[in-house]
Formats: structure tokens, sequence, C-alpha cells
């Protein structure tokens, strides 16, 4: 793609971000609806900056979405009635979760990789529904709501004012895929994509693959527990259903489905996942056999995702 | 205390014969096609159900002996229409597919038999305990470690002295140079599949009747078995039944003394055995 064509297709996806509480309610949609999406994004993005550029399957990335959530719930409800506070505990937990159980499943590959982390991701669901004093099990951690943050000069009230939550959760999303943007161009990005591309060449190179993937892992595990906070506030409520291993499929199908070698894919992914999911919901008490037909229909016939088969059409 | 240690090692091979039958199930589907199939649960599932509405035609070993191969078939056909599709492509779309195949199966039989459990009635004689003093041996449990033996021990004979089974074999360690010798591999896949998806059924006839009937009675026996292969090693089939049983052992022994951690523990040995040998116990160096 011409590089004038990237320039103008971010401009308009961050004009159509930056002005979605306005335009959401005129097609049927609603400003949590846009936070959601913003979210899903997010967790998505940072999944593929595993998957689309290191080139390594995770399947158990919501068990890091949901320690950012619990870890943020559990922060603000029992310690310290803070927002920043939360999220900060929150991400701290995801993250250092995601670096003690990397080096035991940085070594595997292809399946065998994907099967760990979906039963290490499983170890987090147990934990949440069963540690019943602190979470609650099944019924959630509830009774607790975000806070509005004080900017020493103004107060952003994220609580009552879901237009300024928006923005709030669009700041965090801008300065988070920022951040991979720099990552990915980076010299360690770059030598993500050789790994993906041809592991071995990369390790007669003289790179310590296994470390890359290591870090790599980190990070998107890193970005994919901050999400994990975003969700905590958005819902002012978690429960073991954000940890749960549907959960790590949904990030997985939203990547695809808007195409993995695209850094933008996972956004329209989830733009595509969560308002059909919404609408589904609304429509069918089946709505899981839909959206595990969709799961098929995809596989069976769009595994490039919106973006891939886009790009392919105009290199053709 | 030798009575309550004996119970729970009793009730941890039970669990581990389970653990160990879905596992070997998904191990020859994974060996063969490299297809993880996370709908396995689901299969397991609808075992039951079928069992279940069988059971008032053709009574309890009627439904024990047809519902394992009806659910076979719907795996048989499965293969063909969609999973076949898979083969060669990236692990990432197999698991995808049969992911949302789980959803599916898990909302049709919702949608089918009703999202409240259900009574699955074993006969009588088999749910008396067989002795007062151990009262956990009811015959229904001898049973089930004794059909869940017959069942693996008539696997390994197949696996090694039908000529099926050695085709199935040989197609794990080469699959190109099998079909070079004119195997028919799609239909050695297919039937591969098969076999694979009995196993989730009896699974699935003989937990209900310890379980209970419901829509996710699969989902809770589909983790530990992902365990007990990667605990026994991708690519071994005794080594999956090894995990199998040695983690549903050391889940009902750590039940004894410190009971809430009874699920953790199998993520504990888990994570041992990749921190001491990523390849599992018993698997090949060099094949993930």
């Amino acid at each position: 793609m011409p590089k004038l064509d990237k320039r103008a297709a971010d401009a308009l996806i961050w004009a159509l971000l930056l002005t979605a509480p306005f335009w959401l309610t005129h097609v049927g949609g609603y400003v949590e609806l846009g936070s959601r999406v913003l979210i899903y994004a997010l967790a998505a993005m940072a999944l593929n900056f595993l998957l689309g550029y290191t080139g390594v399957l995770s399947f158990g990335h919501a068990a890091y979405f949901g320690l950012g959530a619990y870890g943020t719930a559990l922060t603000i409800k029992l310690l310290y009635p803070s927002t920043p506070l939360g999220m900060l505990v929150g991400i701290v937990v995801g993250t250092a979760a995601a670096a003690i159980i990397g080096p035991m499943i940085a070594r595997l590959r292809g399946v065998y990789f994907a099967m760990c982390t979906i039963a290490f991701g499983q170890v987090f669901y147990f934990i949440a529904f069963q540690w019943f004093s602190l979470t609650h099990g099944d019924d959630g951690v509830s009774a607790w709501h975000r806070m509005p943050i004080d900017l020493g000069f103004a107060t952003l009230d994220i609580l009552e004012n879901n237009k300024s939550f928006y923005y709030f959760v669009l700041a965090v999303f801008a300065a988070s895929v920022g951040a991979m943007a720099f990552l990915l161009r980076s010299p360690f990005g770059r030598t993500l994509l050789a790994i993906r591309e041809n592991e071995r060449r990369a390790r007669f190179l003289g790179i310590p693959v296994d470390r890359h993937i290591w870090m790599s892992w980190v990070i998107s595990c890193f970005f994919v527990s901050i999400a994990g906070t975003l969700y905590a506030l958005l819902n002012d409520f978690v429960d073991p259903r954000a940890i749960r291993w549907d959960q790590s499929g949904n990030f997985v199908i939203m990547a695809v489905l808007g195409g993995m070698r695209s850094f933008w894919g996972p956004l329209i992914g989830a733009a595509i996942f969560i308002v059909l999911q919404d609408y589904l919901s609304s429509q069918t008490a089946n709505w899981m056999s839909f959206v595990g037909l969709f799961f098929v229909l995809v596989v069976l016939f769009f595994p490039r995702g919106v973006l891939g088969l886009v790009q392919r059409k105009t290199v053709s | 205390m030798t009575q309550l240690v004996l119970f729970n090692v009793f009730n941890g091979l039970i669990i581990g014969a389970f653990y160990a039958l879905m596992a070997l199930g998904l191990s020859l589907i994974l060996n063969l096609s490299g297809v993880i199939n996370f709908a396995h649960g689901g299969f397991l599932a609808i075992g039951g159900y079928l069992a279940y509405t069988l059971i008032p035609y053709l009574g309890y070993w009627g439904a024990l002996l047809v519902s394992p191969f009806l659910v076979a078939g719907i795996g048989v056909l499965v293969e063909r229409v969609l999973i076949r599709q898979l083969y060669g492509r990236d692990p990432l779309y197999s698991l995808l597919l049969t992911f949302g195949l789980a959803f599916m199966i898990e909302d049709g039989t919702r949608f089918i038999w009703g999202a409240q459990s259900l009574p699955f009635s074993i006969p009588a004689w088999l749910s008396s305990p067989l002795s007062s003093e151990y009262f956990f041996l009811t015959g229904y449990r001898v049973f089930m470690v004794l059909l869940v033996t017959a069942a693996v021990a008539a696997l390994f004979v197949i696996l090694n002295y039908t000529r099926l089974g050695i085709r199935i074999r040989a197609g794990t360690l080469d699959l190109e140079t099998v079909s070079v010798l004119g195997v028919n591999v799609r239909v050695l896949r297919n039937l591969n599949f098969g076999l694979g998806i009995y196993l989730a059924g009896l699974a699935g006839v003989l937990a209900v009747g310890m379980l209970g009937l419901q829509p996710t009675v699969g989902d809770n026996l589909i983790m530990p078995s992902f365990i007990a292969i990667i605990v026994g090693g991708l690519g071994s089939l005794p080594g999956t039944l090894l995990g199998g049983l040695l983690i549903g052992v050391a889940a009902g022994v750590t039940s004894v003394f410190f009971p809430s951690a009874s699920e953790a523990v199998i993520y504990v040995m888990m994570a041992a055995v990749l921190i001491v040998r990523p390849r599992g116990l018993l698997g090949e160096e060099g094949r993930f």
C-alpha cells in the first residue's frame, strides 16, 4: 500500500474514534458500546503483537486480561478507592503473572505452545472461581465503582459522564497503541518479524529466539492487562467470565477476523465482533450457537480477515 | 484415616481414568491430524445425552453400547464436512473452528434437552456399595474402572495388532510415506477422528452416571485432559494414559490433606513437568 494511503487510513481511523460518541447514537449504538469496542480492540491488538508479529499462538490471554480486571476491582473495593492506583495494581499483577509463566512456555512452539497457554490460563480462572472469600466466586466482585480522576488542575468525571469515560479509554488506547507501534518499528520489533518469518535463520544469526519470544509474550500480556483494567472500570464489576477460556478465543477471532498481518486489523475485527455479539444477544437466547457458527464461517471462508482481503486486492 | 486415603485415591483413579479416556481421544486426533479438538467436551456431553434419550428404548446396556457409536458417527460426519478443510493449515484455524463447534454443541444440547440438569439412572444393582467397610466401592465405580480399563486395552490392541491401528501409528510418525505407500490418508484420518470421538462418547455415557447430565458436563473434563497430554508428553499415547492417571490420583490424594488445592495441584504438576522436562514424561525429543 502506498505510504500516502496508509497515512490517510490512519487519519480516518483516528477521526472516527475521536468523534465516535457523537455519531454512535445516530447509527443505533450507544457510548458504552464504543468504549467496549475500544477495550476489546486493545486486547486483540495486544494479542496480535504476539500472534501476528511474532508468529506465536496464545490461546490464554484471557488470564492476563482477567488478572488486570480483578486487580483493579479488588484494589478499588478493598484497598483504596482510586482509579489510577487500581489500574496500576491490575497491570502489575497481570504482567508479573505473565513474566513468571513465560519462561516455562517460551521454549515451546506451535500447537504445544497454544495448549500450554490454555492450560495456564485456566489456573487463574480456578483461583477466581474458588477463592470465594476474596473474589466471591461465580457472583463476581461487585459493590464498587470507578472513581473520578483528579488531575490536579481539574477532575475528570469518568464515573457519571459516559463521554468522558470514553475519552479516557481512548486516551489509554492511543497511548498503548502508540507504544506498540513504536516497539514494532524498533530493531526489537524487526527482530520479532524475523523470528516469525524464519525462526531457524534468526537463530543462526545469533538472535536469542526464546528470550525474544518471552519478551514479546510479556509485552503482549502487559497491554492485554491494561485492556483488562479498563474492562473492569467499564462494567464496575468483574466475574470469572472475564478470565475464562472463551474470552481468549474471542480475542483470537477478533485478530483473525480483522486481519492478523495488519496493525489495525484487530480493531476492525473487534468492532465487527462486539457489535454482532451485542445484536445477537439482544435478539435470541441461542446467540452462543450463532457466535460459534460465526467462528466456523470465518475460519472456512475468511481466514485472512477483512484487511487481509483488502490488501490482497490492492496488491494484485 | 487409611479408609479416607483409600477412598480419595480410588476416587482420583476414577477421575484419572476419565481424564485418560478423554485425553487418549484428543491425543489420537492431535497426533495424526495436528488438530486440537476443543469440541471434545461437547462430544462427551452428546454421548451422555444420547444415552439418556436411548435408555427408555434400549435399556441401560443398549444405550451404553449404541450411544458412543452414534457419537462417533457424528464425529466422522463433522470431520468430513469441517475438520478436513483444516489439515495442513496453521493450527490457529483448527483451534478456532473447534472452539466455535464447542459453542454450538453446548448451545445445541441446551436447546434440545434443556438447561437444567437431568437425572441419569444407572441400574440399581450397580449403585449399591459392595462392602460396608469400604463404602466407597459401589458397583458402579468398580464397573467404570473395569470398563475404562477394557476400553484402553482394546484401543492398544487395535493400535498394535490391526491394520488400521498400525497405519494410524505409522501415519503419526510419517504421514507422507504412508500416503506414498498407497494408504488412503483421507479415510485413515476420518476413521481415526471417529475413533477418538468414540472414546469421548464412551467417557460421556460413563461420566454422566456419576456427575449427572448438564450441557457443560464436558467443560470440567477437557482442561485436565489437555494437562494429561502435556504431562504425559505430546505424541505418546502411553504417556497420555500415564498423565491422566497421575493427575487424577494426585488430585485425589491432595484432596485428603488440602481439599481446596485439589484442582491447583494438577497445574503445579504441569508447571513442574514443563520446567524439568518440556517434552513431557514419555514424549519424544524434538517433536514439538
